[in-house]
């Protein structure tokens, strides 16, 4: 063999290697973007499955989760855990105040399902204003290195603390919320509600309370992602939950309306797309790629992956 | 035990029923029977609170239920079954009952969250308590089968195991043997006897009259939401309006 030749040869060589560990490390990039859609998305679907309303409401309250956060570090000087705890703990309430004054009042008369889908346009409207009448419209930022750049070395990936917490959080919620559903009377009520809401009610189950049950998880895990993303890329604005809401509303519908296990891989597909595009095609294409491809899947599944007409499950 | 006084109930123009009364008595397995389109299962639905009566009233035990909603009368002890069944498909038989027992669980929502150990010994309890309810219906070998897996038959036990979790005073029963063949009819009719014998007060309707003969002690024939009968199977049975509405008036 010549020595040219061979020399090129190792030269591809270290190339496809270096493609594969640019690759594994857009896949653990995406993976953290993914897991925190997911989360994001499951909520949303809970909401759907459950009280069969389409809650536009829940880019704003992921809005809401993240300047909880953002306050409970900043003036409450609070950890990690404990910010991410505050910002649930708004954001479910916060779910649970809107469908208390803005839902449930519609469903009480009739159960025209386009009129609670306005009533939250006007409620995120309505907070979203009043978060850029108190914040402005500037974005913050959680304080210089309050989760540590620390970064661990896994073969060729390397993994930002940042986003191993976010991974790990947001796996940690679904998995509870799954075992929660499951695993407890009031997630079981909260299923049998998704099935069959009138045979529910037969049965003794309070369908309002399992309506504010769920309006407050759903929130809770609205504001987890919203305070995951606000540190993840730092910048905290009133109209954060803009995109947000498109990408839950397209990984919702990509996934299945309704199912949990959709949320999770519609949000993991819409994350790799976004990534992926990002590094093997260009920014400037990003939500182009990643809608397109959702786009094309539903052609293909137009009921969504896990979605069959007619049916719904939680 | 439960006390129908003067039901009237107009759907639109239409009145399909048209003052009904009846009582159901403490321990009771109470038969209403009549043609197709009498009222049967509007009388269900009216006394489980789906439906609003146009006037009359419902009284269990002493109190007035007329306007409650559902899940308030299934707090007062009153569970139902229906004609077209209404199983939770996508759940295992265990969780439909487990379902059914949700009044009987009292942690809350913050339990739930928290996994506090009051939730944790409540849901064993209950657990053991919902297998014992399959059993009851002869189905505990299957607890953890999808609903939806279950034969015509076999959901029609499995709904009837459900509105007992609920433990009821009074359990209404929408046709249970219909679509069922003759061997499961016979051995659903034993098992209403023995859920009744746990306790239950048990008014059902059927069609099948072999099911009705067998297995109440009082009937009431409803006709064109009128109540044209009512007493023991034996008097039902002899009463000329009964065989006319059944049979047709002789020429």
């Amino acid at each position: 063999m010549e020595p040219e030749t061979a020399f090129s040869a190792i030269g591809e060589d270290l190339i496809c290697i270096g493609r594969v560990t640019v690759f594994l490390q857009q896949f653990a990039n995406a993976l953290a973007l993914g897991s925190v859609y997911a989360l994001f998305a499951i909520g949303f679907t809970l909401i759907f499955g459950v009280l069969e309303i389409i809650t536009l409401a829940h880019g704003t309250i992921f809005m809401v989760g993240a300047f909880a956060g953002l306050l409970a570090v900043t003036k409450l000087h609070l950890g990690l855990g404990p910010a991410i705890l505050t910002a649930m703990l708004a954001a479910g309430t916060l779910g649970w105040v809107i469908d208390l004054v803005a839902v449930r009042p519609l469903r009480k008369r009739s159960f025209h399902h386009l009129a609670p889908m306005i009533a939250t346009i006007g409620c995120a409207t309505f907070i979203t204003s009043i978060a850029q009448g108190l914040f402005g419209a500037e974005a913050y930022r959680f304080p210089f290195d309050f989760v540590p750049a620390t970064s661990y070395t896994l073969g060729p990936v390397q993994l930002t603390l940042l986003q191993l917490i976010i991974i790990a959080i947001s796996f940690a919620f679904m998995v509870i919320i799954i075992v929660l559903l499951h695993k407890t009377k009031w997630g079981k009520a909260v299923r049998a509600v998704a099935e069959n809401r009138r045979t529910a009610a037969l049965l003794g189950i309070p369908v309002d309370r399992v309506y504010q049950i769920t309006s407050f998880t759903a929130g809770a895990l609205g504001g987890a992602a919203g305070i995951l993303t606000g540190i993840n890329f730092n910048t905290i604005h009133a109209f954060m939950g803009g995109p947000m809401l498109h990408r839950g509303i397209a990984v919702v519908i990509l996934g299945g309306m309704g199912d949990i296990r959709g949320a999770l891989l519609g949000g993991l597909i819409l994350g790799f797309s976004e990534i992926m595009s990002v590094a093997y095609i260009s920014s400037d294409f990003r939500d182009a790629v990643s809608f397109g491809l959702l786009f094309l899947i539903l052609l293909l599944k137009p009921a969504g992956i896990f979605g069959r007409t007619g049916e719904r499950k939680v | 035990m439960l006390k129908v006084q003067n039901i009237i109930k107009d759907f639109g123009g239409l009145r399909v029923l048209d003052g009904v009364v009846f009582q159901v008595a403490e321990g009771a397995i109470f038969g209403l029977i009549g043609p197709n389109g009498a009222g049967k299962t509007t009388v269900f639905n009216i006394v489980s609170g789906l439906l609003q009566p146009t006037d009359g009233r419902v009284i269990f035990n002493g109190a007035d239920i007329t306007r409650l909603p559902p899940h308030a009368i299934a707090a007062q002890g009153i569970s139902r079954t229906f004609q077209n069944i209404r199983i939770f498909g996508e759940m295992s038989l265990l969780e439909n009952v487990l379902v059914g027992m949700h009044r009987l669980f009292s942690y809350s929502p913050a339990a739930m969250f928290f996994d506090l150990p009051k939730k944790r010994t409540e849901e064993k309890l209950l657990r053991e308590k919902a297998c014992d309810i399959l059993s009851l219906v002869n189905l505990e070998d299957k607890a953890d089968w999808a609903a939806k897996n279950l034969s015509y038959g076999g959901q029609r036990k499995l709904e009837l195991a459900r509105a007992l979790a609920t433990d009821p005073k009074l359990l209404l029963v929408d046709e249970p043997a219909a679509g069922m063949n003759p061997a499961e009819t016979e051995e659903l009719m034993d098992e209403i006897v023995q859920i009744n014998r746990r306790g239950y007060t048990i008014c059902v309707i059927e069609h099948d009259m072999k099911v009705i003969m067998g297995i109440c002690g009082q009937i009431a024939v409803l006709n064109f939401g009128e109540l044209i009968a009512e007493g023991s199977p034996e008097e039902v049975k002899r009463n000329p309006l009964v065989i006319e509405a059944y049979l047709g008036k002789e020429g």
